[in-house]
């Protein structure tokens, strides 16, 4: 028998490890920046934008399902309202700068987000699942008989505009950084938010509900919150897509996108930062794939057999798995 | 001709016989779906799937071996129930005990690729059936006309959905089952096969997906989708009556049916979206459903 440990030590190199864990995670982070910096020179940037486009919706929704614990059905919903939002105004309002369109399409998911919550907030679970998917599906028909939507035609030569009336967004490069900046402004909220107190609380209500409550939280608002403020996010990332595609159509708002960004969440992995990102990187760079060659058909039932997969066999995902290796190995 | 609030009679009958049999339909996929929940815990996202494997079973028989439509109604429901058992054992048991939201996901993964491949190979335009010589024709009753096949198509489901209400309320084997919802490990103490009950309980409600699949293939479009869209309406039936009991999913399919009839009588543009109406208002003012008891 040795001498017995000091508990002293066991925090002193937990912290250490933790300091290791955050020095390793900032190099990461410095180094993907870099690349998305440099992406444009070597991948054709509309492509790299609808990437970015895609991850800045994983990230949201995972907001939700990653640091909640609460899984919507219905984020289709809110890309669409911002794309649609966003897309009309542009259209309509030729003085109308492209941020200010964004901003609006924003607000307008933003809203859709709230009116969701308040209803399916009453129940939990699958229930909760089963409501908002119910209710985007409301949303969709909604779209398909709004006359300014163009119904199944979509909404088509949206003009990308001038940012803040200056930058011509025609060049594909500078739409690019816009769109990047866009993506990080994101991800950095919800890095923040996920390190906030507020975001101490989420998680306490993603393990145990109950405890939450009687610790005397409000659980109700602090869900409402998450959820209007993933809606928000989801929109702005249909927007800024409408604007990089120049249209806006019903593919956006029908259950399948919906099920498409659990996906991506999924496979990156729930509850981590840059999961969503991985997930959404691998699923449109498959998508595109795929349609290149003689399986073009095959892309749902390959989704959906990644999809069994990924609940069978690896939960945590793409990055949560790399990080589970790194902690056995490097920890 | 008479007139109720500026709609012929014979009109609004027929719109409200639609629609009872649209609510039949409501009434069988969400009793699959409760059965399934009161052991499982789990949503079968598959059961769209499960609904559109029946008919297709259904056609492709008739089409490839002649198979009739008697012989189908009760061969369809039992390979596709079987085809669910597999899914079970293979799948979904390997995630039980785990969070309800992945069996939600898993069954999703699965309806994907069961509808993809369908389509694949059959493509989405839609398949004919013609419907059994029997039900050609109808009664003529005084204030409108109503044919065979949709009056049997009532008489079934209303039959299917008795039945099952019996089997589980008032059969020993209905008692394990509820033995089973309350406590699934007592029950196995008790030398009961749970893991069996639990494969059968699936294979049964995937069976009555399948069999309202074979009641709809003479009369609605068989396609590879045909599942998905009815299955978001069902699960917003589900959330109105509540999963509490098996009564109360019968009868709000039923009744779902019912107003979905109507306002296609009086406001057709809303007709698709009212059932998602009727969800929200229920859940503002009774969040556990009409007829559900749980918080």
């Amino acid at each position: 028998m040795g001498n017995p440990v000091d508990p002293g030590d066991i925090q002193k190199s937990m912290i250490k490890d933790e300091k290791a864990d955050k020095r390793r995670k900032n190099i990461l982070n410095l180094v993907l920046l870099a690349l998305l910096l440099v992406a444009p020179a070597v991948i054709y940037p509309v492509f790299l934008m609808k990437i970015l486009c895609f991850a800045l919706f994983a990230v949201a929704f995972n907001l939700l399902l990653g640091f909640t614990g609460l899984l919507s059905f219905g984020h289709a919903a809110f890309l669409a309202a911002g794309g649609y939002t966003t897309g009309y105004l542009l259209s309509t309002y030729s003085g109308l700068t492209t941020e200010m369109g964004i901003i609006a399409g924003t607000l307008a998911a933003t809203v859709l987000g709230a009116l969701f919550a308040v209803v399916a907030i009453r129940r939990q679970g699958i229930y909760f699942a089963m409501i908002t998917l119910a209710l985007a599906q409301l949303v969709y028909f909604g779209f398909v008989q709004a006359p300014f939507t163009g119904g199944e035609d979509g909404m088509h030569g949206v003009p990308r505009g001038h940012l803040f009336g200056i930058i011509d967004l025609e060049n594909n490069l500078a739409m690019y950084y816009f769109v990047l900046a866009v993506f990080l402004g994101g991800y950095l909220l919800v890095q923040r938010v996920v390190g906030s107190p507020y975001g101490q609380v989420l998680k306490a209500i993603k393990q145990n509900e109950p405890r939450a409550v009687s610790l005397g939280y409000n659980v109700n608002q602090y869900k409402v919150l998450a959820f209007v403020m993933s809606a928000g996010l989801a929109g702005l990332a249909g927007s800024v897509k409408t604007v990089v595609f120049q249209l806006a159509s019903l593919n956006d708002a029908h259950w399948h996108m919906s099920g498409e960004v659990i996906l991506m969440t999924l496979l990156g992995g729930t509850g981590t930062l840059l999961g969503p990102v991985f997930g959404a990187t691998f699923v449109v760079n498959l998508e595109y794939q795929l349609s290149q060659g003689p399986l073009g058909d095959w892309v749902d039932p390959i989704l959906g057999g990644i999809f069994v997969l990924t609940v069978i066999a690896f939960q945590s995902g793409i990055v949560g798995e790399v990080q589970k290796f790194v902690k056995k190995n490097l920890g | 001709m008479t007139m109720i609030l500026g709609v012929p009679v014979a009109v609004l009958f027929g719109q409200l016989l639609l629609g009872i049999i649209n609510g039949a339909f409501y009434a069988l996929l969400s009793l699959g779906l409760a059965v399934i929940f009161g052991l499982l815990k789990i949503i079968n996202f598959a059961h769209g799937a499960m609904y559109m494997m029946g008919a297709m079973a259904t056609v492709i028989m008739f089409d490839a071996l002649g198979i009739n439509y008697w012989v189908a109604l009760f061969v369809a429901p039992v390979i596709v129930g079987c085809f669910g058992m597999l899914i079970e054992y293979f799948l979904l048991r390997r995630i039980a005990g785990q969070d309800h939201i992945y069996s939600l996901l898993l069954t999703f993964g699965v309806a994907l690729m069961i509808q993809g491949i369908l389509t694949n190979i059959y493509g989405v335009s839609g398949m004919r059936y013609s419907m059994p010589d029997l039900f050609q024709g109808g009664f003529k009753l005084d204030f409108m006309y109503l044919p065979y096949y949709r009056a049997w198509v009532i008489f079934m489901a209303l039959v299917v959905c008795f039945g099952t209400w019996f089997m589980i309320e008032k059969t020993k084997l209905g008692a394990y089952l509820r033995a089973g919802t309350e406590d699934a490990q007592l029950m196995q103490g008790f030398g009961i096969n749970v893991p069996l009950l639990i494969s059968l309980t699936y294979g049964f409600g995937v069976m009555l997906a399948a069999f309202a699949g074979v009641l709809a293939a003479p009369i609605y479009s068989v396609n590879p989708v045909m599942g998905s869209n009815i299955l978001i309406v069902v699960f917003a039936v589900v959330v109105i009556g509540g999963m509490g009991s098996i009564a109360g999913a019968i009868i709000t399919g039923l009744l779902m049916g019912v107003i979905e009839g109507l306002t296609k009588t009086f406001y057709p543009e809303f007709s698709s979206a009212v059932i998602f109406l009727v969800m929200v208002i229920v859940l503002l003012i009774r969040p556990s459903g009409l007829f559900g008891k749980e918080a």
